[in-house]
């Protein structure tokens, strides 16, 4: 038992050192320069443009189930349709933008990124990378980081945008709400604070996706299941991460006064 | 001159080279063979520098070598071609960006020079006018000849084969082993190939080694390989499945 616990204990720090390196790693190729644009911006057509469509289309119907149950709730209390854009826009802007977006880029792109490099490494490609003279983590780490840490942030001001403004159509069709009143509701009582606060959060998770991803592909044993296992764990890890860590960083950032 | 020197490599509980030593001589072509787990691959890794033995020493051309750090032993990996078991090409590459990926990272090459090195050494794996194919187009023998193009492209002194022949019908097996005797005869390369196909080791080797409990147990020509007395080496080339022998020092 004690044996158990106690290799357990070792594996588990293990990982955190080798997580720890592979990042390490990565940001010191990337403050060099060891960039390859190539690789960095196809990685980047990956993430941003090819995520926008799914990443769209669940904005723009969280802002419109948010702001229908606003508008109901407050209708039911005051009689009438109040405040559901101040409701909608801090709630996306500061929770729902960021992690939505999290949680779908860690299923889409994390989930590739695993499979990816998990089946490179079982495939000998990692090693063959290697006796070419070239160091997998610069060569296939730094333009997943790059893409990630540039590509996630954008999307979720994205998503930010087009959640608002699905909120906007269900308050000006649904209850009746002129669009005037939508949107000083939002910009009364919203501070670029608010939109920082929900940045860096994305931010952060954009690192947890990425770095938990490519360290599953990297550290991937065992053939196709391996990497089966590889995957799925590089994204129930992921998301379990972005939704503990999004209310640590929430006290956090509120305890310094962004958001 | 590559030698190993009580190389010792673990896998958590699994001890698989257990004090390995062998001399590999310029220019001559040694093939390694052993059954199948018995750490022909894990030799092969630890000699270029992908694995790190816990203990022991690895000289390439008189350098000891396990303890280089990434950027020293990428000087030594130029001196290196390796195909890998599964050939190892990479799957968003073209073959002609697969064969080049080398020359890019270890050579000063110009553009104009790889594309005509690149047709250099598919001609002299027998292949033409693939150059843009992607390895998921290509049949398993010529991924094969495709990943030896690869590892000849840097023009290496060394060449490591892992288990060339795997895999392959009778007949694409044969023509892997005759490229690897052209090879051996037109770059004049010292080749260590790792297999447990008896038929390419007699056909291509200077001397055979035999890895048995992570030592090697027998050294010597093919002949003396095909006339030994020792039981273990026997079982082996001839492929008895009766009561496993135990080796005893």
């Amino acid at each position: 038992m004690l044996n158990k616990i106690g290799r357990k204990t070792y594996e588990f720090v293990r990982s955190i050192g080798e997580i720890s390196s592979i990042v390490i790693r990565t940001f010191s190729f990337i403050f060099s320069g060891f960039v390859n644009r190539k690789n960095a911006v196809e990685q980047m057509v990956e993430v941003g443009a090819r995520s926008f469509p799914v990443i769209g289309l669940t904005s723009i119907f969280t802002g419109m189930v948010l702001a229908l149950q606003t508008g109901a709730s407050s209708r039911n209390i005051f009689n009438e349709p109040l405040y559901i854009g101040t409701v909608v826009g801090f709630s996306i802007v500061k929770e729902l933008g960021p992690v939505l977006t999290a949680v779908v880029i860690s299923g889409r792109v994390g989930a590739a990124i695993a499979a990816e490099l998990g089946t490179m490494k079982v495939t000998e490609q990692l090693d063959a990378l290697y006796t070419l003279g070239t160091n997998p983590v610069k060569y296939l780490a730094v333009p997943r980081f790059i893409a990630n840490l540039t590509m996630i942030p954008l999307l979720t001001m994205l998503a930010n945008a087009i959640g608002i403004i699905g909120g906007l159509l269900v308050t000006a069709y649904k209850w009746g709400v002129p669009s005037t009143v939508y949107w000083d509701d939002i910009f009364n009582y919203m501070k670029i604070e608010d939109l920082m606060h929900g940045l860096v959060k994305s931010v952060f998770f954009a690192l947890i996706i990425v770095t938990i991803s490519c360290y599953k592909g990297f550290t991937c044993e065992g053939g196709a299941e391996g990497v089966g296992k590889a995957t799925t764990s590089a994204v129930m890890i992921s998301m379990v991460l972005i939704l503990v860590s999004d209310y640590f960083l929430t006290v956090f950032l509120v305890a310094i006064g962004i958001g | 001159m590559i030698k190993l020197s009580n190389v010792q490599k673990f896998f958590g509980k699994n001890h698989v080279l257990r004090g390995t030593d062998i001399e590999i001589y310029d220019g001559e072509t040694i093939t390694v063979i052993g059954a199948s787990g018995s750490g022909k691959s894990v030799m092969l890794k630890c000699i270029v520098g992908l694995l790190k033995p816990e203990s022991g020493e690895i000289y390439i051309d008189e350098r000891e070598v396990t303890k280089l750090e990434d950027e020293q032993l990428w000087d030594i990996q130029k001196r290196f071609g390796f195909l890998f078991q599964g050939a190892a090409l990479f799957d968003s590459l073209t073959v002609a960006e697969n064969i080049s990926f080398g020359m890019r990272n270890l050579t000063k090459v110009s553009e104009d020079d790889i594309t005509d090195r690149v047709k250099w050494c598919l001609k002299h794996v027998g292949l033409k006018e693939i150059e843009n194919l992607k390895p998921s187009e290509l049949s398993g023998g010529m991924k094969k000849r495709v990943g030896l193009a690869r590892a000849i492209a840097t023009e290496p002194r060394y060449i490591l084969y892992d288990e060339p022949t795997t895999g392959l019908d009778p007949i694409k097996a044969d023509l892997i082993t005759d490229l690897i005797l052209h090879l051996q005869k037109e770059l004049k390369v010292t080749s260590i190939v790792v297999t447990h196909d008896m038929v390419a080791a007699y056909k291509v080797s200077n001397r055979i080694a035999m890895l048995y409990d992570g030592k090697i147990v027998e050294i010597g020509s093919p002949s003396d390989i095909q006339n030994t007395k020792n039981p273990i080496v026997r079982q082996f080339i001839e492929g008895k499945t009766e009561e496993k022998i135990t080796y005893n020092d």
